[in-house]
């Protein structure tokens, strides 16, 4: 059974500093949600506000329509998977398994009968005798799995679990996770810096940053059509050029850059005269020029062959450099080093947002 | 004489075997890039490092303790008579604490002060353990890094307070007409004082305060490299804390329990100065037996053999304890 959470205005202060500000969300049952962001960015806070082992300054937390104010984490209907883990050492696979049916007082044999079956679902069968530190990292990490998921939890609450394993196994527990997910139907809250386990895995995602929830949408969305310059800049790469718009319609925005007036998406309805910033993805760009509010022209200063594209570099008007990713298939030629090279995009490809803090690089 | 004379011998031959299996060690896997034990530090200064160590571990820890050993096997001679024919080897002195040898009884009187000195350092530790184990844990995990180092504070800086002072400072708390019954007759709770000291609570107070961070810095030690995880992860799955507890803090925390306690127990057996300064006036302690006998008596052979039987028990019993509880003595000195 799952159970959706509700986030109503939860503020989360520590002394003058404010982890997380004024977060108003509603997470469906049975949903794998997200939350991607730097680190510092709040986004642990919000799941320990929601697992109970923090209060919110302010602000409620509703798991399935039930307000947990004072209600301690033993008694919410959520288990956590730490990022470290946490698996008991002195404590044999089985034992961590069933500890949070032991605490409940299931008898001897209903909890044998439990870790065999969890044992089953994380594909270790006959291995509750094993001590955890006889187990591979892949191992632990479902060993933890089956214990969140042994308490039968409404929530399961997901702090970075992957992040101690290597890029294989990452990659490969990011499909078993979303398998083990809709295997049994309950409600998953993610939490990662890693935009690909977030894209791949969720089916909705909030972007977080400094404490405030930027967007929350679909994966394709939040790629597709970011909120903010924040969620334009962290979730994958991309290309900002400021200025200020010049002209706009309902559809597109014209603005000023210092590559001269180049045209965009007004996804956010910016008018004449608003500071704003152009995105365009790498991909978007296609090399030679194009029409004239649509085309940069400058020096190519590197370009780096990686295989199944081309990324190319040319000089910017800051200090970050325009990337271009040139597809392999096609006849193109990649401009030399030092050549003034002229690239277009689809003005429907790149979005006009308003000015505002972009992530680090 | 001569057993006297032979065990100061003992350790020179133990050296020696061992000198010799080194060397029939040495002989048979010939290694040219290994350098002597006097290449590498110089003669002079190989000489000065081996009688350094040779002095310390021989004269100062191995031969008193042989010494006393052999002390205990030798009936209580005027010195004129030592070394002579009835210097024999007996173990009349270790039968002596079970059958008076003045009326050949049951030396009940002794037997009772051993089995109370045991007794009361068991519960001394258990008192110790109860009252340290939370301060501890909240030290090591729940504290704020300033709280922590106040209570640090408030726990070392009593020490610097001699022996004496405390002691006596306690018998004046705990007198018949001390702070204590006057605020308990003062409140209406008692009519008559109670006569604490002849019922032994200066001792255990005494014992168990004076033990206090002997118990308290093991058992920080090891919950304090628990990871908070682990306590958190016991909670998220719905354990309460004295579950959390009974099955993550004290199993990891475990070997800093062992030591702990194996050190209050051990040092309040052998407590000298708490049990005479605090003890009731017909308390006997074990170890004022065996300080009498030393120092009232000057029966040392049977001091030394009354010091032995104590030591032996107390080992035993902290042997049988830690398989009890499955801890390797290995575990308790980490």
């Amino acid at each position: 059974m799952s159970a959706g959470v509700e986030l109503d205005h939860i503020t989360v202060r520590f002394g003058q500093f404010t982890a997380v500000d004024d977060a108003t969300l509603d997470i469906r049952g049975g949903e794998f949600f997200s939350f991607l962001g730097p680190s510092g960015c709040g986004k642990t806070t919000i799941l320990r506000t929601v697992s109970g082992f923090l209060d919110p300054s302010q602000g409620k937390v509703r798991i399935g329509g039930q307000d947990m104010a004072g209600i301690g984490p033993n008694k919410r209907p959520t288990a956590l998977i730490f990022q470290n883990l946490a698996l008991f050492p002195l404590m044999t696979v089985a034992d961590n398994i069933t500890y949070g049916l032991r605490v409940r007082g299931v008898s001897k044999e209903e909890r044998r009968k439990r870790a065999g079956e969890l044992l089953d679902l994380i594909a270790l069968p006959g291995q509750g005798d094993k001590l955890v530190s006889e187990l591979s990292g892949g191992q632990k990490q479902r060993v933890a799995i089956a214990r969140a998921l042994a308490v039968q939890p409404k929530v399961l609450l997901l702090d970075e679990p992957l992040s101690a394993l290597d890029l294989k196994l990452r990659q490969h527990m990011r499909n078993e996770l979303r398998a083990i997910q809709q295997q049994v139907g309950i409600t998953f809250i993610y939490i990662t810096h890693d935009q690909g386990e977030a894209l791949t895995m969720s089916d909705r995602i909030a972007v977080m940053s400094d404490g405030v929830i930027q967007q929350v949408a679909d994966g394709k969305t939040v790629y597709d059509h970011p909120d903010t310059p924040f969620v334009a800049s962290f979730v994958g790469e991309n290309n900002p050029f400021a200025g200020k718009v010049v002209s706009a319609d309902g559809e597109h925005a014209a603005i000023e850059t210092a590559h001269g007036v180049l045209r965009g998406r007004n996804d956010r309805k910016l008018k004449a005269g608003d500071r704003a910033i152009l995105f365009v993805r790498p991909e978007s760009f296609r090399l030679g020029a194009g029409a004239s509010d649509a085309t940069i022209v400058s020096e190519t200063l590197s370009s780096a062959f990686e295989g199944n594209a081309t990324h190319v570099f040319l000089k910017g008007s800051t200090k970050k450099d325009i990337t271009v990713t040139v597809a392999r298939h096609g006849s193109h030629r990649i401009p030399a080093q030092g050549e003034a090279a002229a690239i277009h995009f689809d003005p429907s490809m790149g979005v006009v947002l308003p000015e505002g803090k972009m992530a680090r690089e | 004489m001569s057993s006297r004379l032979f065990v100061f011998l003992v350790p020179l031959v133990v050296i020696a075997i061992f000198w010799f299996m080194a060397r029939a060690e040495k002989g048979k896997h010939h290694d040219p890039t290994h350098k002597g034990f006097f290449e590498r530090n110089g003669t002079a200064l190989g000489i000065v490092f081996i009688a350094l160590v040779a002095f310390w571990t021989l004269f100062l820890v191995t031969l008193p303790y042989l010494y006393m050993v052999v002390e205990s096997f030798h009936p209580k001679l005027p010195p004129a008579q030592r070394g002579g024919p009835t210097d024999v080897l007996t173990i009349a002195q270790y039968k002596s604490f079970f059958i008076n040898p003045v009326d050949n009884e049951i030396n009940t009187t002794h037997i009772w002060a051993f089995v109370f000195s045991i007794i009361t350092s068991v519960l001394v530790t258990a008192v110790n353990f109860a009252i340290c184990y939370p301060l501890a844990y909240y030290m090591a995990q729940a504290g704020t890094a300033q709280k922590v180092r106040l209570i640090m504070l408030a726990l070392i800086v009593p020490y610097w307070v001699n022996e004496i002072l405390r002691a006596f400072s306690l018998r004046l708390l705990l007198a018949s007409k001390g702070l204590i019954n006057q605020a308990l007759m003062g409140l209406g709770i008692t009519s008559t004082p109670i006569d604490f000291l002849s019922i032994n609570v200066g001792l255990y107070v005494g014992l168990s305060y004076a033990y206090l961070l002997v118990m308290i810095f093991p058992l920080y030690n090891a919950i304090e490299s628990l990871d908070k995880n682990q306590i958190e992860a016991a909670r998220d799955l719905g354990a309460p804390w004295w579950k959390i507890h009974r099955d993550v803090v004290i199993p990891y925390a475990k070997p800093g329990i062992a030591s702990g306690c194996t050190m209050v127990f051990m040092l309040a057996a052998g407590s000298l100065a708490a049990p005479q300064f605090l003890g009731g006036p017909s308390t006997l302690w074990f170890t004022s037996i065996v300080y009498d006998f030393f120092f009232q008596a000057f029966n040392w052979p049977r001091g030394a053999a009354y010091a032995f039987i104590l030591l032996t028990a107390c080992i035993a019993f902290v042997l049988l304890m830690l398989r009890m509880f499955k801890v390797s003595l290995g575990e308790t000195i980490k």
